[in-house]
This record gives C-alpha cells, sequence and structure tokens, in this order.
C-alpha cells in the first residue's frame, strides 16, 4: 500500500476544488488540472480522493492520469527542466540536447532527482523557434543550446 | 409493429425496429458477421461496444468509409454488404495488425481451442503474418484465481466494462497511452492489492488468452495419484448443467450422472456433492433468518435486517472491500462448499477413521473466487484446509480429456452417500435467486408448522437485475430481494447504508444470472441462450428430485442427529459459522 504523504490539509484543498466543479465527473480533466496546479503533482491518495469525491473508480482517474504527458504522478523538482522536442527545435538537435541533460542529470524523462532539484521533461513548442533549439527551466528560457552548454546551465541552479 | 426499418444486407431485405444495430439486423436473417470487442449479453446488463477492433466492419452505400455494424444503428433504405470484397479483405488485415503485437504461441496457449481471436484468424483464412513490429511485454501476474497475461490483451476492454459497468469492482482500467495502453489493475498494482473480488467475470469475457483461471489441475492430478492420500469431490449446482457442453452436448443438458461416474473414472476415492452443503447452507442460514426475525418481532431493536446471504464468495470479498462497517448483515454461514469441508474433515473422517492430513477435499466450481476461499485462514485448522483446493468446471473438462475419458460414453451413476444425499432446493442454488428459494421452502415450513401449497418461488427467479417479492408467513408479510451481479448489490448496499433498505432476507450472488455464468464455467461467447439453457436445466434438475426441502434430506437429519445436534448449536456455530473483516484499501 501507499504510505500516506500528503496533509489533511491537502486532502481540503482538493476536496474543495472537486467542490468547486461541482464533483462532476465531466469536469475530470479540468479538476485534474486545478489539483496539480496547487500541489505540484496527483499521487496516489490524490486521485483517490477525487475518485471518490466524483464517484468513479481511481482506475478511471488513474487511466486519465496516465493517458495525458502533462499529468505528473511524481512531485516536479524545485527547477523544472523542460526540453522542446517541437519541430524547429528538434531538426536544430534538441534530441541531443534532452540526451545531454538526462546523462548529466541521471534521470530519464518524467523522473526528478533523488535530491528535489530537477525534473525533467519535454514539451513541444514554447513559441521561440527562432532561438531554437530551447529548453526552460522554471520561467528562464536558454536559445541556441549545445550539449557542450548544458552542464554549465545545470550548474548556475546548484543551491 | 411499429417503428420498423427497412434495409437491404447482402442483398436481402430486412425489417427491424428502430435502434437496432446492423450487427443485430444481419444476425436476424441469418448474416454472422464476425466481431471481436462487441459482447451483449442480451437481458442482463454485460455489454461492450466500444467498437474500437474493426472486425466487424461492412459496407454502406454511400459512406466513404467502412463502418463498424456493432455501432452503426439502421437507417431506412440503407444498403449493406457484409462480404464485399473490400470488406473480406478489410476485415483480414484488422486481424493480421492485431496479431503483428500478439504473442505467437497458440500451441501452449491456455486458450488454444476456445480463443475467439484464434477462431478468427482461422475464419478469416489468415496463413501468415505479414506485418511484423515491436512486441509490448508487460507485467504478468498469477494470483489463486486469476492469471494475467496482457501480452496476449488485444484491448477489446471487455473485461474493463464488466469489471466497472457490471460489478462496479473498478479494478481494471485502461491505462496510458498509444502502444503503451495497457489493462491494469488500478495504480498499476497486483490484483492481490487492490479491491479486487475474484468474481472472475473478467475472465468469462476474455477473447484472449489474457485473463484466465489459475489451472489446478496438475495438482490434482499427484493427489489423485497418491496412494496415500484419500481424495473426495464435490461438484458444485452448477456444474453439473454446463460441463456437457465441453463434451459437445447442447446447452442445458444435465450431465449429472455421467459427472459422478467421470470424477469416479478420474480417481477420485468419493465422489460427494456440494450439494449436500447447500442443504446443511439451509438449516443454518434459515434458522439464522428465523432467529433474527423472532428477535426483531419481538421487538429488539438490535438486530440486523436484512439478513443477506453469504454464499458466494466474490460477494463476501466485495463487503469486506466496500461495506466494513455493514459486516453484521451478511448471515454467519459458511458457504456450502466449505461446509461441506468442514463436516468431511471432521465428522465423515472420524467416521472413515481418516486422519485428517491424508483426506483431500476438491471442489469442482463454476466459479474463481472458490480458489481465493479456500485459501483464506478462518477456513483452516492448524493451517489444513477444510477444501484443499477448487478447481472450475473447464479445468475439470480438460482433466476428463486428458484422462482418456469417453464422457459421452459413461453410464449415469449417484453420488456416495451419506454426503451426496441432497434436495431440488440445493439444485437451485446455482441460479440466481435459487438460495432464497431454497431458503424460503425451509423457512416457511418450519415457521408456519404448515406444508407449503406451491414449492416453486418464480417471483424470484429469472434475470431481472433485482427482483423482490412479499410471503405471507401466517399472517406476516416477509420482504424478500435477490440481487445478481456486483452493481446490484453495490445499490441495495449503498441504500441500507442510507437507512432506505426495506427488506428481511436479501440473495446476493456476484455473477450475472448466478453461478451458472460464473467465472469457471465453459464460455459463453456472448450467447446468453447458452446461459438461459443452463437456468432451465437448474429448475428441471429441482423439479426432478423426489426430495425438493432442504430440513427433508435423510443425510442432513442425521447429521444433526448423530453430530452437530441442532442447527446454531455450539458445534454447528463452530464448524458451519464464520466471521468478516474489514479488508477496506486504507
Amino acid at each position: 500500500m501507499s504510505e500516506l504523504i500528503i496533509s489533511c490539509e491537502a486532502v481540503r484543498e482538493v476536496e474543495a476544488l472537486c467542490d468547486e466543479f461541482h464533483n462532476d465527473p465531466g469536469e475530470l480533466i479540468a479538476i485534474l488540472h486545478a489539483v496539480q496546479n496547487k500541489l505540484g503533482y496527483l499521487p496516489e491518495e490524490v486521485q483517490r480522493v477525487i475518485a471518490r469525491k466524483l464517484g468513479i473508480p481511481a482506475s478511471k482517474v488513474y487511466g486519465v492520469v496516465t493517458f495525458y504527458s502533462f499529468f505528473s504522478m511524481t512531485p516536479k523538482g524545485r527547477n523544472p527542466v523542460s526540453v522542446c522536442l517541437g519541430t524547429a527545435c528538434y531538426v536544430r538537435g534538441s534530441d541531443k540536447v534532452l540526451e545531454e541533460f538526462k546523462r548529466v542529470l541521471g534521470i530519464e524523462v518524467g523522473e526528478t532527482t533523488p535530491d528535489g532539484r530537477f525534473s525533467l521533461d519535454c514539451l513541444r513548442c514554447v513559441g521561440a523557434c527562432g532561438l531554437a533549439p530551447v529548453a526552460t527551466i522554471g520561467e528562464k528560457v536558454y536559445g541556441r543550446l549545445n550539449p557542450s552548454d548544458i552542464k554549465k546551465i545545470v550548474a548556475e541552479f546548484e543551491d | 409493429m411499429e417503428n420498423l426499418i427497412n434495409l437491404t444486407i447482402d442483398n436481402r431485405p430486412v425489417s427491424v425496429p428502430k435502434g437496432t444495430t446492423v450487427l443485430d439486423a444481419a444476425a436476424s436473417v441469418g448474416i454472422d458477421i464476425p466481431a471481436l470487442c462487441h459482447l451483449n449479453l442480451k437481458g442482463t446488463c454485460v455489454r461492450n461496444a466500444p467498437a474500437s477492433c474493426r472486425i466487424c466492419v461492412v459496407e454502406v452505400q454511400g459512406r466513404r468509409n467502412l463502418a463498424p455494424s456493432c455501432a452503426t444503428q439502421v437507417m431506412e433504405g440503407m444498403v449493406v454488404k457484409t462480404n464485399s470484397a473490400r470488406v473480406i479483405r478489410a476485415r483480414k488485415t484488422v486481424a493480421e495488425l492485431i496479431l503483428s503485437d500478439h504473442p505467437n504461441d497458440c500451441l501452449t496457449c491456455p486458450k488454444c481451442g476456445d480463443c475467439e481471436l484464434q477462431a478468427l484468424v482461422t475464419r478469416f483464412n489468415i496463413r501468415e503474418m505479414p506485418f511484423q513490429g515491436e512486441q509490448s511485454s508487460r507485467k504478468k501476474e498469477h494470483t489463486v484465481s486469476i492469471t494475467r497475461n496482457m501480452d496476449k490483451c488485444i484491448l477489446c476492454r471487455r473485461c474493463e466494462s464488466v469489471c466497472n459497468n457490471v460489478q462496479t469492482v473498478g479494478v481494471l482500467g485502461a491505462v496510458r497511452r498509444g502502444f503503451d495502453t495497457t489493462i491494469a489493475p488500478t495504480f498499476d498494482r497486483m490484483f492481490k492489492d487492490t479491491d479486487c473480488t475474484y468474481c472472475g467475470q473478467c475472465v468469462a469475457v476474455c477473447p484472449t488468452g489474457a485473463l484466465t483461471e489459475r489451472d489446478n489441475t496438475d495438482r490434482l492430478l499427484d493427489d489423485l495419484c497418491d496412494p496415500d492420500k484419500v481424495v473426495i469431490a464435490q461438484p458444485a449446482p452448477a456444474v453439473r448443467v454446463a460441463l456437457g457442453e465441453e463434451f459437445g452436448y447442447a446447452s442445458g443438458t444435465i450431465v449429472t450422472g455421467k459427472l459422478a461416474t467421470s470424477l469416479r473414472r478420474l480417481g477420485f476415492d468419493y465422489v460427494f456433492d456440494t450439494d449436500f452443503g447447500a442443504d446443511l447452507t439451509i438449516m443454518e442460514e434459515g434458522s439464522e433468518i428465523l432467529a433474527r426475525l423472532k428477535a426483531f418481532l419481538g421487538g429488539d431493536k438490535t438486530v440486523k435486517l436484512p439478513i443477506m446471504t453469504s454464499c458466494c464468495p466474490a460477494w463476501v470479498n466485495f463487503y469486506e472491500h466496500n461495506y466494513p462497517d455493514l459486516l453484521d448483515y451478511p448471515s454467519t454461514a459458511k458457504s456450502p462448499a466449505q461446509m461441506f469441508g468442514a463436516i468431511a474433515k471432521t465428522y465423515w473422517a472420524q467416521k472413515m477413521g481418516i486422519p485428517r492430513e491424508k483426506l483431500v477435499v476438491v471442489s469442482i466450481m463454476p466459479c474463481l473466487a472458490k480458489k481465493f476461499e479456500c485459501e483464506r485462514e478462518e477456513f483452516k485448522v492448524d493451517g489444513n484446509p477444510d477444501v484443499d483446493y477448487s478447481i472450475s468446471t473447464r479445468e475439470l473438462a480438460r482433466l476428463i480429456k486428458r484422462s482418456n475419458i469417453d464422457f459421452r460414453c459413461l453410464e449415469d451413476t449417484d453420488f456416495d452417500k451419506p454426503l451426496g444425499e441432497s434436495s431440488g432446493a440445493a439444485a437451485i442454488f446455482g441460479a440466481t435467486g435459487g438460495v432464497m428459494e431454497a431458503a424460503l421452502r425451509t423457512v416457511y415450513e418450519v415457521y408456519t408448522g404448515k406444508t407449503l401449497p406451491r414449492l416453486e418461488f418464480t417471483e424470484v427467479r429469472g434475470l431481472d437485475g433485482i427482483k423482490e417479492a412479499t410471503i405471507d408467513l401466517a399472517g406476516f408479510p416477509l420482504k424478500v430481494c435477490v440481487a445478481h451481479t456486483l452493481g446490484n448489490a453495490r445499490y441495495l448496499m449503498d441504500k441500507l447504508r442510507a437507512g432506505e433498505l426495506d427488506y428481511h432476507v436479501v440473495e446476493v450472488m456476484a455473477c450475472p444470472a448466478g453461478c451458472i455464468d460464473g467465472g469457471g464455467q465453459p464460455y459463453h461467447h456472448g450467447d446468453v441462450e447458452i446461459i438461459k439453457a443452463r437456468a432451465k436445466a437448474i429448475y428441471a434438475e429441482d423439479a426432478g428430485k423426489p426430495i425438493r426441502k432442504s430440513h427433508e434430506n435423510p443425510d442432513i437429519q442425521k447429521l444433526y442427529r448423530e453430530f452437530l445436534g441442532a442447527p446454531l448449536s455450539e458445534r454447528s456455530h463452530h464448524l458451519l459459522h464464520t466471521r468478516y473483516f474489514d479488508k477496506s484499501l486504507k
């Protein structure tokens, strides 16, 4: 069984968000968005709370969470890395940039470093195609990336 | 008839009611369109129509794309072709694409010979695999009841439909997307870490070998060959009206006599009958009903009503998982199979001078949850289970074939005595409403002291999901309710929790139509007529019995005289009653 890692207060927040959407099963995706915005991720217990509030099986909630890559069941790092794999970035070598991030951070896409400092994701287009290939770390955008830059950039975030 | 729609299918005129699918319209004129994901047990709530496999596509004049006939409703003037070259080729390609991500191990697959995909491959004349590609590799799991090998899954979603919509257990669901999509228990757990009740309905509807039963036949063969062991059999009521199907008999053929003979030929030392346990269940549960009623009528406000049946092991799992606050309502009576085991390993073993550890009790069940029930700690004495293990109707059929027994040529024999004697009331335990009817026959006569004018309680028979009746018990209106499928059970339990359930006795069976459509029965492949024929046979078996009330079974009477004393006696409580546990996921 999963350990309880979210607080009673978080449970109440999730329940309140479900109430805002009138506990309507048709609003499941919107509710998942709202909850992830609030908590940063969607752990098992949270999905169970949502399932109970909406009166649907937890298997349905889990099915939706795993279907959309936007939803995450692991907490994001303090510095979430997103590498753009949109067409413009991809043709300019963002796949190699992504590989270098994986190597330097020692994690796969969708994972978080054990110290919680970084998490790694990919996305499609941040609207900065002129700077391709692009990656974002938190709110900061890095353009014209070369795999050899990655180590130095990551070092900026050592805390 | 009003609202008839006229169309043409394969140049034949067809008239069907509005709302009919092209698939059903074609079937009504003898055109058998192949389908795979589609499932509709008409008259029950078992239905799956995602139109995802595209095997059943047909050509509709004026429509550019081929249409899935399972999800396309008839329209006036429609012209449909189900066997044009375009359709036949497209259908074959669809099957070939499904095969491109399917293990190529039919020869050793547990579903070989009963697989709907395999049947289509034969039917479509597929003789090579033109598409080679990546193969899925997914988690496998062997539970005590169900074996899961999702590499063989074709994503038809039938199991998901029964688990969620019919049973409302909500364990199985589609996870992830694209090529990585799989059907898995919630949070990719193992069945044992979920609310799975092991009802086995996912197995009953799986078209391929993705979900099958845990096979105990090799274990049984070993025991049957062991000269130090005394192996005894107890087949459930629903087995004898379905086993014949595995040997070419029409569905609904009663093969009780051949069943007993085949078990003897297999080498069982004694061939008894779970029906004996069913009669015993009625004695205990019936007495419990009467005791609670009398307390209630005497003004006892604490008495728990309705009393609910407790024969069905998937139903027991269901309330232990979902209704831990209501565990005082179900009867404490063990299931017939477990009562049989408890008596066989005490009363009978002592009589015969057989030590407990040498005695092997094997139940033959229409059910997969029974395998789990055998493993319950509370049904063991010093680690030795009252019922050692359970095999399904399908497993028995396989074992008979493997042992060179020509089932059709077998003579009829009777079950051994004393644990093989039974009444017609026990015979009907296999159909929804049967336990209630059997209980009413005894409760009425014991309560009123009068003979029942009419034995049949037809109000509680049939496929309606929830049936209710009021029985006149010498002026007291006894309100009873019968539910099958766990979805209907959930409806009743939620009402009970809300304090809105106004019955005295409730029967629940987890499987649609009861044990006759259990997860261990010969596959129905979506044909509800098979299940109806089994139900008819169950009631014919009852009607043909000289004794039709449990309390009139002479060997049951003798068991009470010689050993138990009376129903609900201290010894009965010790051997024949159980308790329930809070198993809700925290």
